[in-house]
Formats: C-alpha cells, sequence, structure tokens
C-alpha cells in the first residue's frame, strides 16, 4: 500500500490538464495544437498512473483498496471516500485506457474550437474515473451526474446535423432517471445516518418495503443510463450524433455506469429487492437482446446499427447481474469492460471511413477490403469480437454470461443465446456491405488506407481484445475475491430473510 | 420593569438607514443629479455599515417584544442588504445610458432595504405590515422608476394594485388571527396555540395571512404579477426584486409559521405543500416557451420559491435550515446572472431576447461559462452550488416523510432543467449573433467573477461553515422557548 493519494491522482490529472490547457493555450491555431498534445499527454499520464492501481492490487482482497477518507459535509455526515475493489478497478482503467486513444482519435476530425473539446474530454475523464472510485453516495451521484454537463456540450457543440436533439434527449433522460435516485440517496442516508456506501453495505437492517422503493428509484437511473428496454431510445439518437470520440466515450465508459451501479448498490444494499425484482431485470434484458439485434439488422446508418448492438450486447451484462451466480456476474463485468473495448474499438473504425467520405450510410461504402486492407483486417477483428468468436474477448463473457443464465434460469439462457445468433447476422452483414463487394463509387475509390496515428490508436485496442480472449485469468483473477464476497454476502442475506420469515410463521 | 425602550441598540441598524436615508435625501436634493454618483456610493456604503451593525448585535427583543433579533433574523438581515448592495451597485450603467441616472433611486433602495430589515425583525403582526408596506411603498416607485417608459410605468402600477391587494389579504387576516386570538403579538399567540386555544377563526386568518405572505415571494397561486413586472420594470430593478424583497418575504413567512404558528403545523403544513408543489411544477412548465429572458428568470424565480417552501414545509430545523442554505445559493446565482443580463447590450441599446445570447460562447467565453455555471448551478445540476440547495431541501423533505411532493418536485426540476438548458445550447451551440458591445463594466464582471467562483467551487467544497451558520440559524426555533 502506497501512502500516495493514488485514485485523487488519477482522478484530477486530468482536470489539472484541463486547467492548463484553458490558461496557456491561445484560440489560435497553434494554441490547438498545444491544446491538442496537452490533452494527450495528460490522459497518457493519468494512464500510466492508474496502471499503478492494477500493480499494487492485491488480488486476495475482498474489500476496498487504496482508501482515501476526508471529512466533507459533517453537518449530513458526508465524506470525500474513495476506493476501488475488484470490481471498479477495470472501469477505472478502462476509462484511462480509453481517453488518450480519443484525444488521438479526434486529432484531425475535429476543427473547431479544439481547445474546448478537449477541455470537455479531460473534464468528463475526471468525472468518469471519480464516479468509479467515490465510497460516498453524495460523491457518487456528484461525478455521476456531473458526466452529463461535458456530455452534453460535446454532443452539442461538435456533433452531427440533429446534435440538439439529441444532447437535450440525453441530458434528460438520465437526468429524469438520476433524480428519483438521488430521493432514495437521501432515504438510505436516513436509515444509516451517514452517506457512506460501505456503510450502507454493512448495514443490512433495511426492510423488504424499504427495499422494494429504492430499487425501484436506483433502476429508473441505471437502467436508463445501461440502457435497457424501453428506455433505450436515447442511445442511438446520442451515439448517431455524438462526434466519433464521444461515441466512444458513450459507449465505452457511459453505458457501464448503469450496470456498475447495479453491482455496487442494488445487489449489496437491496438484495431482497434484487431478487423479487430480477424476473422483470431478466424479461426487460431478452427483450433488449432479441429486439434490439432485429432492429440493429434493418439499420442504414453504421452507428446507429452499432449503437442498437450496444443496447443488445447490455443485455447480456443485466441477465448476467441478476443471476447473481459466480459465472454471471464475472461474465457480466467481462462483457462490460470488453464491450468497452470492442464497441469502443467499432466506433473508432466508423470514423476513420466517416472522416475520408463524411457519410455513415452502409449503402455509400462496399469494397473497402481492396483499397485499405489494414483497416479491413482491423475492422475484422473488431467485429468478431463482437459476435463472440473465441480468441477474442467477447467470447468469454458471452460464454460466462449464458453458462450463469443456464444455471439460474434455462428459458433466459435459451433466449439470450438466440440474440448472440441475431448479433452475428447484423455484425457480418455490415461486415460484408462496407468490406466486401466490388467497389462502386470513384470516392470510395480514392480513399486512402489507415495513416500511422490511426494505427496507433488500434493497435493498443487491438492487442487489449487479443489477451482478453486469450488469457482472460489476468482479468478474471483480479475481481475474483470482490465478486465471491459480493455474492456471499447477497446469498447470507437471502437466507437471513428466509429465516425470519420462517420465524415469523 | 422595562420601558421597552431599554433594548433600543437592537435596532441600531435600521435607525442607522433610517438616518442615513434622510442624510442621502438631503446630499442629493442639495447636488441635484450631479450627485446621483456620490449618493449611489454613498448608500452602498451605508448598507455595508449595516451589515457590519448587524453582525455586531446581540439577541434579544425590544420596544416591548415588537422586535426581535436572533441567528435566524440575522442571517436573513445580512443577505437583504448583500441582495440590495449588489444590485444598486449594478444599477448605475444601466440608468446612465438610459438617462435616468437620479439621486433618488439608491435612496429609494436603502428605504426598501430599511423596510426588509423591520419586515425580518418582525415579533408582532403589526410590525410585519408595518416592515412590509415601508418596503412596498419604495419598490412601486421603483418599478415605475423609468417614468419615461410605457412598460415600466406599466410595470409599477401593477405591482402596486396587485400588491395593495395582497396587502389587503394580509390585513385581512391579522384582523381576523387578532379577533379571535385578541393578541398580535408572536409570542403571545405561540402561548395561546400552545395552551390549545385555536378556533377557527384564527386558522381562516392564518390562511389569508399565507395568501398575503405567499404573494410577495410570488409563489403559485399568487404568482401572477411576477413575469409582467420583472419584464417591465428596468433590469437592475428587476435583479433588486428577484432577491433581497424575496428573502425577506420567505424570512417573514418562516418566522411567522415557525413561530407563532407552529403549533398549528398540520393546518398550514398542506398549504404549504401546495403552494411549493405548485410552484415548483408551474415554474418549470410556463418556462418552457419564454423568449424573454427576464420572463424565464420571473418564472424560474417562481420555481425556486416552490423549492424553498417545499423545505420549510418539512416543519423542522432541517427544513428552516435548508431555507437559509437555499437563499444563499439563489442570491449568488441571481445575482450573477443579472450581472450577465445586465451586460447584454447592443450598440448602448439593451436587449433581452434569449436568442441575443446566441453563440456567446464564442465571442465572450467568460461570460458564457459564467452563465452556463449559473444556470447549471439553478438546474441543480451536480457538482454546482444550486445542487446542494436543492439536497438540502430534499433531506429536509424526506425526512418529514413527504415522499410524494418531493418525487413531484424533483421530477419537476427535470422539467425546468430543459429551458436553463436551452439556454446553455443558445450560447453553445448556436450560430453566434452579433457581439455585445464591450467591455463589460467592470461593476459587472467583479459580481459576475465572484458568484461564478462562488456557485463552482467555492460553496461545493467550503460548505461546511454556511451549513453551521445556517444550522444555528435554524436552531433558534427550536431552543425551546
Amino acid at each position: 500500500m502506497s501512502s500516495w493519494p493514488i485514485l485523487s491522482l488519477v482522478t484530477f490529472l486530468p482536470l489539472v490538464g484541463a486547467a492548463w490547457i484553458l490558461v496557456v493555450c491561445r484560440e489560435d491555431e497553434t494554441g490547438a495544437n498545444n491544446a491538442r498534445h496537452a490533452a494527450l499527454w495528460t490522459s497518457l499520464i493519468t494512464f500510466i498512473v492508474s496502471l499503478a492501481l492494477w500493480a499494487k492490487f492485491d488480488p486476495r482482497a475482498a474489500g476496498f483498496q487504496f482508501e482515501e477518507r476526508l471529512e466533507w459535509v459533517p453537518a449530513y455526515g458526508i465524506s470525500y471516500h474513495m476506493g476501488i475493489d475488484g470490481i471498479s478497478m477495470f472501469f477505472v482503467l478502462l476509462s484511462t485506457f480509453l481517453t488518450p486513444l480519443c484525444v488521438l482519435a479526434s486529432w484531425t476530425a475535429i476543427e473547431k474550437r479544439v481547445r474546448e473539446y478537449m477541455v470537455a474530454f479531460l473534464v468528463l475523464e475526471t468525472l468518469m474515473v471519480g464516479m468509479f472510485c467515490a465510497l460516498d453516495f453524495v460523491v457518487f451521484y456528484l461525478f455521476f451526474e456531473g458526466v452529463l454537463i461535458p456530455m452534453f456540450l460535446i454532443i452539442g457543440v461538435w456533433g452531427g446535423k440533429d446534435r440538439v436533439y439529441a444532447a437535450f434527449k440525453f441530458f434528460l433522460y438520465t437526468l429524469a432517471g438520476s433524480v428519483l435516485m438521488l430521493l432514495a440517496i437521501i432515504a438510505i442516508y436516513y436509515q444509516v445516518g451517514n452517506t457512506d456506501i460501505v456503510e450502507a453495505m454493512n448495514f443490512k437492517k433495511l426492510t423488504f418495503e424499504w427495499q422494494f422503493w429504492l430499487w425501484l428509484a436506483f433502476f429508473a437511473s441505471f437502467a436508463v443510463k445501461v440502457p435497457m428496454w424501453p428506455v433505450h431510445t436515447w442511445l442511438p439518437d446520442a451515439h448517431v450524433q455524438a462526434p466519433t470520440a464521444g461515441s466512444v466515450i458513450l459507449a465505452g465508459v457511459l453505458l457501464k455506469m448503469g450496470a456498475y451501479g447495479f453491482l455496487r448498490f442494488s445487489l449489496p444494499i437491496m438484495p431482497l429487492a434484487s431478487e423479487y425484482f430480477a424476473p422483470l431485470v431478466f424479461g426487460m434484458s431478452c427483450i433488449a437482446v432479441i429486439y434490439t439485434s432485429l432492429v440493429a439488422l434493418v439499420q442504414q446508418d453504421m452507428k446507429k446499427l452499432i449503437a442498437y448492438s450496444s443496447v443488445a450486447h447490455m443485455g447480456f451484462v443485466t441477465i448476467g447481474i441478476f443471476v447473481v451466480n459466480v459465472q454471471g456476474v464475472q461474465g457480466a463485468i467481462f462483457q462490460m469492460l470488453s464491450h468497452g473495448v470492442v464497441s469502443a474499438a467499432l466506433f473508432l473504425c466508423v470514423g476513420v471511413v466517416y472522416d475520408r467520405l463524411h457519410t455513415r450510410e452502409i449503402a455509400d461504402y462496399g469494397g473497402l477490403a481492396d483499397n485499405m486492407p489494414r483497416y479491413a483486417l482491423v475492422f475484422m477483428v473488431f467485429t468478431m469480437a463482437s459476435v463472440g468468436l473465441p480468441g477474442l474477448s467477447g467470447f468469454v463473457g458471452e460464454f460466462l454470461v449464458l453458462t450463469g443464465a443456464f444455471k439460474a434460469n434455462t428459458w433466459v439462457g435459451v433466449l439470450a443465446a438466440t440474440g448472440m445468433i441475431l448479433g452475428a447476422a447484423y455484425a457480418l452483414w455490415l461486415y460484408r456491405k462496407v468490406v466486401f463487394g466490388t467497389i462502386t463509387r470513384d470516392a470510395v475509390r480514392a480513399m486512402t488506407d489507415m495513416n500511422m496515428r490511426e494505427v496507433a490508436v488500434f493497435a493498443p485496442l487491438v492487442l487489449v481484445t487479443l489477451w482478453m480472449g486469450i488469457y482472460p485469468s489476468s482479468f478474471l483473477d483480479m475481481m475474483d475475491a470482490s465478486v465471491g464476497k459480493l455474492i456471499a454476502d447477497y446469498d447470507a442475506a437471502l437466507k437471513a430473510a428466509k429465516a425470519t420469515a420462517m420465524l415469523g410463521r | 420593569m422595562t420601558t421597552g425602550l431599554d433594548n433600543w441598540t437592537l435596532a441600531a441598524p435600521e435607525i442607522f438607514l433610517a438616518v442615513a436615508a434622510m442624510a442621502l435625501l438631503l446630499i442629493g436634493a442639495f447636488r441635484g443629479t450631479k450627485g446621483a454618483d456620490l449618493v449611489s456610493w454613498l448608500s452602498v456604503a451605508s448598507l455595508a455599515v449595516a451589515i457590519f451593525l448587524v453582525l455586531r448585535l446581540e439577541h434579544g427583543t425590544a420596544f416591548h417584544d415588537l422586535f426581535l433579533v436572533d441567528a435566524f433574523t440575522k442571517a436573513m438581515k445580512v443577505l437583504s442588504l448583500l441582495g440590495s448592495g449588489i444590485a444598486v451597485v449594478m444599477s448605475r450603467g444601466y440608468f446612465l445610458r438610459a438617462g435616468a441616472w437620479r439621486f433618488e433611486f439608491p435612496v429609494l433602495a436603502v428605504l426598501a432595504t430599511l423596510g426588509m430589515l423591520i419586515m425580518i425583525s418582525a415579533n408582532d403582526l403589526m410590525t410585519l405590515y408595518l416592515g412590509l408596506e415601508m418596503q412596498s411603498l419604495a419598490l412601486y416607485v421603483m418599478a415605475a422608476f423609468q417614468r419615461d417608459s410605457e412598460r415600466s410605468t406599466e410595470a409599477g402600477l401593477k405591482y402596486f394594485v396587485l400588491s395593495s391587494v395582497a396587502s389587503g389579504m394580509l390585513l385581512y387576516g391579522i384582523s381576523l388571527v387578532y379577533g379571535f386570538a385578541g393578541t398580535t403579538s408572536f409570542p403571545s399567540l405561540a402561548r395561546g396555540f400552545l395552551a390549545g386555544e385555536v378556533s377557527t377563526g384564527v386558522v381562516v386568518g392564518l390562511v389569508f395571512v399565507l395568501a398575503g405572505l405567499v404573494f410577495k415571494v410570488s409563489a403559485v397561486p399568487f404568482h401572477m404579477w411576477t413575469p409582467d413586472v420583472y419584464e417591465g420594470a428596468p433590469t437592475p430593478v428587476t435583479a433588486l426584486f428577484s432577491v433581497a424583497p424575496k428573502i425577506a418575504a420567505l424570512s417573514l413567512i418562516v418566522s411567522v409559521v415557525m413561530g407563532p404558528f407552529r403549533p398549528l403545523l398540520l393546518q398550514w403544513q398542506q398549504i404549504m405543500i401546495a403552494v411549493a408543489v405548485l410552484s415548483t411544477v408551474w415554474g418549470a412548465i410556463a418556462a418552457l416557451r419564454q423568449e424573454n429572458i427576464k420572463r424565464l428568470m420571473a418564472y424560474s424565480s417562481i420555481g425556486h420559491m416552490g423549492y424553498v417552501l417545499l423545505g420549510l414545509a418539512a416543519g423542522t430545523e432541517e427544513g428552516v435550515r435548508s431555507v437559509v442554505i437555499y437563499m444563499i445559493i439563489y442570491l449568488a446565482t441571481n445575482v450573477g446572472t443579472f450581472a450577465v443580463i445586465l451586460s447584454m447590450r447592443r450598440k448602448g441599446e439593451m436587449v433581452e431576447r434569449i436568442s441575443d445570447l446566441a453563440g456567446l460562447s464564442q465571442r465572450q467565453p467568460m461570460m458564457a461559462a459564467a452563465l452556463l455555471l449559473f444556470m447549471f448551478s439553478m438546474a441543480g445540476i451536480p457538482p454546482m452550488a444550486g445542487f446542494f440547495a436543492k439536497l438540502n431541501v430534499f433531506i429536509a423533505a424526506i425526512n418529514a416523510s413527504l415522499y410524494i411532493p418531493a418525487a413531484i418536485a424533483v421530477l419537476a426540476s427535470v422539467v425546468g432543467a430543459y429551458y436553463y438548458l436551452r439556454i446553455v445550447k443558445v450560447m453553445y451551440f448556436d450560430a453566434p449573433a452579433p457581439v455585445f458591445d464591450r467591455p463589460v463594466e467592470r461593476d459587472m464582471a467583479v459580481v459576475m467573477l465572484a458568484a461564478a467562483l462562488f456557485v463552482f467551487p467555492v460553496f461545493p467544497v467550503f460548505q461546511t461553515p454556511f451549513l453551521n451558520g445556517a444550522q444555528t440559524a435554524a436552531k433558534t426555533f427550536f431552543s425551546g422557548k
């Protein structure tokens, strides 16, 4: 254990970079260039610092590590409490890993107001990392909601044609869900006496009736964030209109915030209600997996197709979480990480061709394998990973989730497995339409293959995808103890409730 | 045996302001319009001195229990004085350009503030009425201050007529309470109610009193005057209206319902909940289609009053604390926003449509960033100060088991977020409109910067002293008198 406040360092380093850009870089062309470099270096340094977390993480400890605690508002028992466990550590890494790639991917794509763009991304990184580290409800809520502000601006300022509509929809949808969670947080505060998440987890005295309402309030927030069917409609709009890097962060990290919320709050704090509502979640998830896969099949827009596929993949995640067994939960977390990398990469792939042709219509492309062989290869790797080809990251998560689902409920398993087949259908269809066939348009023929900067963006993503697929243990081992504790606590709570129910009778 | 004059020093700030106002009037009368600058600065200085005097006050009652000083009244007085002072500072440039920079304006502001201070310290229904009328009379004149402008005079007249109706209701309620309870003194009323003598007449009187007071804070269903008056009055006057009188009137509501009428909690709580919920909802919905930023601010303030009253409806110490916290933050965001609105000038002409802000982020990024902070703060988005204001309110409401009203209010805040976001959208997403006059006046820039820094990061990070102060203020109603 180091005595350095390493979590705060990782959280607030990007903010330092943002302040630097605001103060030092000017509005002109050189200023823009300086801003790009400053953002890249800040996010790279942040990533390197965050790697120290992984290096020093003790995989045998189930509890929270690198804890920091500072009194903040004693009147309400609010403290600045940070810490990570096996569940949250990789999400921190995912955030710090994707941000430099986003900066790099926006190098030339963003031409106007570069300075503000880089500032928004660095602020966003701070908020994302802080959210995964927060161990106090109010601190968590601050980061969770704060994310909306830079994302709203990123979509609205640098987005596509209907960016204003998409930005408002994104903001208001997620805000509407979240405010109910705020009331639930206050209610928990009155039950527990302070706003510490760890104490709320160990409280274990919430009656079923309380859990019922609290769970629904949290669900309202997280279901929108995940997003689950039928509140997913903001996602395709936001994805399509957002700039490439915005989509990457949306798909890569922001969607994980909802599922992370289920793992962090719903299961440990409201176990009885989680069990009670599990069928509801299964139902919604199965519909999400099958329905949105079908919707994805008929999309004309590349980004929209990937957006719907995200909803389907997140359906797997929610199933995995609520079956509450080791395979399911570990699979869900792994699936989230894999989806974070793969869908981010797919959006980047779309970005590469969009930067050249400025259209996202699938029909406008075709035959890219001829003049963009490097691109065709990279795109194929991620398509296969998304489909769940063994040896790539997608397979591990989906396989574990399906195993867990079959253990808990055969029907859920069967329906989810159907979704996998549909997933293969739309992903391969997209790949065939864009990459294979013959080139019919001159504009497409003129497209150049990926340059060195783009290769630099994709190389780490390919490596991680392969690594996660070939040797998943290096990830699963880290989360083993924490997931084990989560499930043991959950089972114990259910058992205790059953015992009291028996006694009562 | 007290003569009632023993503790007259408790009213030192009020006495000082009264003398100062008269002296300033004389200076103004001798020096004419040329003296406007001097009078303005002297009036700001006297408001500052008054703050200093308030802070040094001891607690107690004076003038035969007519006048009360405690931690709560002191806190509210400081806030009102701050609000008025800043409004006077911000008014100079506007009136200079309008050719209406006269020494009466700052003097009237001082007199209105004097009325507010008396309201806040009221410990008797008569003092309450006295202070309220003193404040209102000065405000009527200020609303109509640009006497060559049709809009301004119309606003003044509207405000006068409607406000008089409200004062009438208030007075009628006071007479009912007096008729049935036999006293107008807060402590005697409280003793009587605690002893269990509550007649229907008193409750009816309470309803009228509350109706009169709710009018003054412009909460639904007595809000109709607000948008028109806000829009019509000269902008610096609107800036004044939106803060200091609201603080004073709210403080009045708090001391009435938490003081003498606290034993009647069940009677007034339902009124308060209804008013609060209606205000939050209507404040959010009606603002959606506004094109004029001053009208928008009017509806926004209606909504904000709803949240404050929701905290008060809890009827607990946390409730009062949330009122104080909310008003501190409301003061900062509102003053800051009006500093921006007052800087919206093109070629010397004020513009006040929301679309005039288009693309401000590219022309005047600092000003746009400040307004962005204020808007997100008003919408209650963390980590801005406004979030903590709402957090305090909801903490109080949830603890008092007001789940449904809290849920409605919180959803109304989502609707409200839309129109705050719309301003951000206009500033950041839209193509730039012609640039505003530059440079921004120094006074405005200072106010904007200070308010923005307060909204984020000063308040969110260092909120404990504010909370403790509000806590002390709230305790006065619960110290077992």
